[in-house]
């Protein structure tokens, strides 16, 4: 192993937080104190600590601390092949699954210029836009439970439960799926698809009615989310924000309509884009996109091209020629991207993975300072952080 | 029989569509505006995008006028990852720049050794750089000269080495256990 010089001075945790502790004086006089939320916490969802400065019950500062559910997941890839390394992200952002298989297949085929057909890209898009609903749908009742209201959490996973089985179906698996290889999809769609999709919407449908008629319209929730946690616009950008964080603020950002793959360019959609950027824009931007998923799978499974759903040989090797190759799409947190390095051998040399929750995270430093500790919890839940997704 | 046969270069080669030349147009731009600072930048061949090599010196100087620059505007980092060459005993330092209100994708590639990797950090533009720097620091051991926090992000303080180098080894490491 090299001995590699460290030139800069490297601060440690410790020191971070006596500096913190030195710095800035209560205005009100009163004394200030640490609080550590987490690792164990119910509403960090997973093992995320932030080692809080309080001031009574106002936040001064936050210092997440990451890396408890960190597995190295880009070190193993590197001794995995190209059609192995699917089967990794699915562990990532677990309620993203198989909008990650679809990012790595993409730019397997890329790489190695493995062409798929219609009927394949028109079931990825029905996939991920039912993996978008699900995931939003989970998302909402957790968030009414971080607020306090336990009801939405039954009513979410009642109606995710009619998804889960439609995956269940044909993947075999309920939440961490593996569907989207290389080169096409592992299974065809199962028989009952089209028909178990169709009713699946006209159930959804009139569903987002009693939605808002629990939560959206409540005036509890309304009062704890209005004009708590804005983030403009401008510093959502610089702050490296994506999906629904990002559109919440008004930037009306969406790899699906900006740079369009799979079968989004046939479909009629908008982009619900908030106006303030605090908690109830993002709350409102995830409700909206709901319905809009359903739009696009509505237009779509009517019309699903017949073909193959594999185009290639199962358990063909695939050397893609040396070179730097990137793919990112926008899942139901933001833009996940795949960067990979070949070195034309069997097995990637370098794989990076740009996760949305990473970036996303980094936003509660700037924008929940100055707000009370009750606010923190709904600014967590509206950030909608996947913690595996941010350690990898 | 009477139809003549397509022209089979026609055909193949579609014509360029306004996007196309609007995107050479940018690189062109980009490129004399990155000369006027660093004589010896190369673009990068063996890459889906669209990617710019430059010499350490001007690393500042390049993602400030990127930064900046109202033809550019590039106003976000989407990542910051490493290239371990072993080898050549250096490191390949990467930075993927985005522009959302131009829709336009840079990749920057910086050379550094692998005994000595220091760099300048641009946290100052990019407010995200200064967790994908502390992330760099943690797996591949590049310091940043500048940065507001410089320490590790996953690994434990104490923890000796740079997990994502190529040399790297440790007791946990396991070699081929099938």
């Amino acid at each position: 192993m090299v001995t590699v010089e460290i030139k800069t001075k490297i601060s440690s945790l410790d020191e971070r937080i006596n500096a913190m502790a030195l710095q800035g004086e209560s205005p009100l006089g009163t004394q200030e104190y640490f609080v550590n939320m987490g690792p164990q916490h119910p509403s960090t969802h997973g093992v995320l600590r932030l080692v809080l400065k309080l001031d009574g019950e106002t936040v001064r500062e936050i210092i997440p601390v990451l890396g408890y559910i960190h597995r190295g997941m880009e070190k193993k890839a590197e001794t995995l092949g190209y059609r192995q390394q699917v089967h990794l992200t699915d562990r990532l952002d677990y309620l993203c699954s198989v909008m990650n298989n679809w990012v790595v297949s993409a730019v397997v085929e890329k790489a190695a210029k493995i062409e798929i057909n219609d009927r394949i890209q028109t079931i990825r898009t029905i996939f991920a836009e039912l993996q978008r609903v699900q995931s939003h749908l989970l998302w909402w009742g957790v968030f009414g439970m971080d607020l306090g209201a336990f009801t939405p959490f039954l009513y979410g996973f009642r109606d995710r439960e009619k998804i889960t089985k439609i995956f269940e179906e044909t993947i075999g698996a309920r939440l961490t799926m593996n569907y989207i290889q290389p080169g096409g999809l592992m299974y065809d769609i199962h028989p009952d698809f089209v028909k178990d999709v169709k009713a699946m919407i006209s159930y959804m449908k009139p569903m987002f009615k009693e939605y808002d008629e629990l939560v959206s319209g409540n005036i509890i929730i309304q009062e704890r989310l209005k004009n708590v946690g804005i983030l403009d616009a401008q510093s959502a950008v610089a702050l490296g924000a994506s999906g629904p964080v990002l559109r919440a603020s008004g930037v009306a950002h969406d790899l699906r309509k900006i740079k369009p793959y799979g079968v989004y360019e046939k479909v009629d959609f908008s982009i619900p884009i908030g106006t303030v950027g605090d908690c109830w824009d993002r709350y409102s931007v995830r409700m909206l996109e709901m319905r809009e998923s359903l739009k696009i799978i509505e237009q779509l499974i009517d019309s699903i091209p017949e073909g193959k759903h594999l185009t290639m040989k199962p358990g063909a090797k695939i050397r893609p020629p040396a070179g730097i190759y990137y793919e990112q799409m926008e899942t139901a947190r933001g833009i996940f991207g795949v960067f990979l390095h070949s070195d034309g051998s069997e097995k990637p040399s370098r794989v990076h993975y740009r996760t949305p929750n990473f970036h996303n995270l980094w936003c509660l430093t700037k924008i929940a300072p100055g707000g009370r500790i009750g606010d923190l919890v709904s600014i967590i839940s509206s950030l909608d952080v996947v913690v595996p997704d941010i350690d990898r | 029989m009477t139809t003549p046969p397509n022209d089979s270069t026609q055909s193949s080669a579609p014509q360029s569509t306004p996007a196309d030349e609007l995107k050479a147009i940018f690189l062109t731009c980009l490129l004399d505006s990155l000369i006027a600072l660093d004589s010896g930048v190369k673009v990068r061949e063996d890459s889906s995008l669209m990617s710019v090599k430059i010499s350490e010196s001007a690393l500042l100087k390049v993602m400030t006028l990127l930064k900046q620059d109202s033809r550019f505007d590039f106003d976000q980092l989407q990542f910051h990852t490493v290239l371990d060459w072993p080898e050549e005993q250096r490191m390949e330092c990467l930075y993927l720049l985005n522009s959302t209100k131009k829709s336009q994708e840079l990749l920057i590639s910086v050379s550094v050794s692998r005994e000595k990797p220091q760099l300048p950090s641009v946290s100052k533009l990019w407010a995200i750089a200064e967790w994908q720097e502390r992330e760099v620091y943690d797996m591949f051991g590049i310091t940043y000269e500048n940065h507001p926090d410089l320490r590790r992000i996953f690994l434990d303080d104490d923890w000796q080495g740079f997990p994502l180098r190529k040399d790297y080894q440790d007791e946990f490491m396991l070699r081929k256990p099938w």
